[in-house]
């Protein structure tokens, strides 16, 4: 099933509605992400940024709404299609997801293996590029285990990128990453996206990172987008959500807490009785 | 109480056909990872089977030597000590060699699988090979299984034949049965059919072995706890499939 949407409309989403069992995540989300950009999504932590990376990767089926890729809608897929556009799709665990029992090389060989059938030379250049490109070529005979949280995520990275991908999705990229990793990393997710025409899809907390590398950005709250536009258009919005995040404020219509009973009345222990 | 007992009805229906057709999916990948991708299966062969020799070869020949000993003993009774060699190895190869192979399987092999594999889901491993577009139950699953499969017939063969020098040792050694006697004897009873028995015995319960490992690991709750829960309920699930397949095969075969 196609659409006739412009053709610069690499995501779109209608009307999502999704729930985590009997907890709604998502009520009525529409959203749209413009081919060739960087694309941020925020939100308060637990609002769904992962889920709706799931989603968009049909990892989990919505409960309602329809979603679009490159004007296909996505639940009509069969697995071989299913599997076909996931190909496109470079994707960024938040927690890395290394295959524990291969080794770093082989972690980023995997889809190589799997999908082409490159010659081993081929594999091994193509590879240790990739892993140069995230400043670990001197961790290829590695095991995950052997690697710290930032290490695994830049190899992670690095397997996510080696199939050149046409959508890269970050999720949380600049977690655990010291001041210069960060920078290389950053220039590295601009520099693939302008050089190759990748897009890219960013979750992320870190607003200053965002504000250098995004072109448009997303504020996800309470199921919703409840802002969109450019960093720097955010920046200037007058919204008291979007202020409140922006500048990082614990007062305001985002509970810092998740939902939970009065605190006094817990403390108490009147729940108790 | 009427609903209670309805909702458990739906939810073992609902379980079972979830598991036939996992089955199905498993069997639909096996030939042409078999073929396409044997090194993977060979690996998965050397984890369940290569690695489970010690534990099959020592449990099988203090077996053996149990059977020695006990067969000495009762056999005496009746001054048939001599066949003793045709007690042990009819009991190995038909009754003991498959059942007590794939109970140890179950045991060292299939607790491996089964948190090996939860712990992949744990940590979005099966999820980030699915986002690669690699299906992980062809994957990972089918070559677990295949090796499972595999191993086990040649471990109930190497512990057969382990438990009949353990009975060597015990009866011929050192209880003083003739050792001429012990094998004759033992050709003489043991027919082709008793061999096939216990092959096909072996093929059945490393399939049910391996099968419930890899399900028992790929619907664990991806937690510690869910991992450790799957490997419990594998090693539980197997004694009791196996035993319960084991009465019917040999009534079938009698
Ligand atoms: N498997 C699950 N079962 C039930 N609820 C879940 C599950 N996964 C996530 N949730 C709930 O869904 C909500 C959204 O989770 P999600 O992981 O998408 O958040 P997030 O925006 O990525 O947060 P963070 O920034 O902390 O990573 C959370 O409130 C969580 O409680
Ligand atoms: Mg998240």
């Amino acid at each position: 099933m196609t659409m006739d949407a412009p053709s610069d409309h690499l995501i779109e989403i209608r009307g999502l509605a999704y729930a985590h069992g009997a907890r709604p995540i998502f009520k009525d989300l529409n959203l749209t992400i413009q081919r060739g950009k960087i694309t941020a999504i925020m939100g308060p932590s637990g609002t769904g940024k992962t889920t709706l990376l799931r989603l968009i990767t049909r990892q989990l089926i919505p409960d309602r709404g329809v979603i679009f890729v490159d004007g296909v809608d996505i639940s009509m897929l069969n697995q071989t299609n299913l599997y076909k556009m996931r190909r496109r799709f470079g994707v960024l665990f938040q927690n890395g997801a290394l295959l524990t029992d291969l080794s770093v090389f082989e972690n980023v060989a995997f889809p190589l293996r799997e999908h082409t059938r490159l010659t081993n030379r081929l594999i091994r250049h193509v590879v240790l590029t990739k892993l140069h490109a995230v400043g670990l070529r001197g961790a290829a005979d590695m095991m995950p285990v052997q690697l710290s949280g930032g290490m695994e995520r830049r190899v992670a990275l690095a397997r996510a990128m080696v199939m050149d991908p046409d959508i890269l999705i970050y999720d949380e990229p600049f977690v655990g990453l010291d001041p210069i990793s960060m920078g290389v990393i950053v220039r590295l997710v601009r520099r693939m996206n302008d050089a190759l025409g990748i897009s890219s899809i960013l979750v992320s907390h870190d607003l200053q990172e965002i504000s250098t590398v995004a072109d448009c950005s997303f504020l996800i709250s309470d199921g919703k987008v409840a802002a969109s536009g450019s960093p720097a258009e955010l920046n200037q919005t007058s919204s008291e959500l979007v202020k409140q995040f922006m500048h990082g404020m614990a007062d305001g219509p985002v509970a810092f807490h998740f939902e939970a009973p009065d605190y006094e009345e817990q403390l108490l222990g009147r729940d108790a009785e | 109480m009427f609903r209670d007992f309805y909702n458990t009805l739906k939810e073992f229906v609902r379980t079972f056909g979830a598991f036939q057709l996992f089955f199905l999916r498993l069997l639909q990948h096996s030939p042409s990872i078999f073929v396409k991708r044997f090194r993977l299966v060979v690996k998965q062969v050397y984890n369940a089977g290569a690695l489970s020799l010690v534990i099959i070869m020592v449990c099988g020949f203090f077996i053996g030597g149990v059977l020695g000993l006990q067969g000495y003993s009762n056999l005496a009774r009746f001054n048939a000590e001599d066949s003793v060699g045709a007690f042990a190895a009819l009991a190995l190869v038909k009754e003991l060699g498959p059942v007590i192979t794939a109970l140890l399987f179950a045991g060292r092999a299939g607790t491996a699988l089964a948190s090996e594999i939860g712990l992949m889901k744990a940590t979005d491993q099966l999820s980030a090979m699915e986002m690669m577009a690699v299906n992980p139950i062809r994957r990972v699953l089918v070559p677990r299984f295949l090796g499972g499969v595999i191993s086990m017939p040649l471990l109930a063969a190497v512990f057969s034949t382990i438990g009949l020098l353990g009975a060597h040792v015990v009866s011929v050694n050192l209880l003083g049965v003739d050792a001429g006697a012990f094998w004759i004897q033992m050709q003489q009873s043991l027919d082709i059919s008793d061999i096939n028995e216990g092959i096909i015995k072996s093929v059945v319960f490393g399939i049910v072995a391996s099968l419930l490992a890899v399900w028992e690991g790929y619907n664990a709750v991806p937690t510690a706890e869910g991992v450790g829960r799957a490997t419990t309920r594998t090693v539980v699930n197997t004694a009791i499939a196996v035993l319960i397949f084991d009465f019917m095969i040999t009534a079938f075969m009698l």
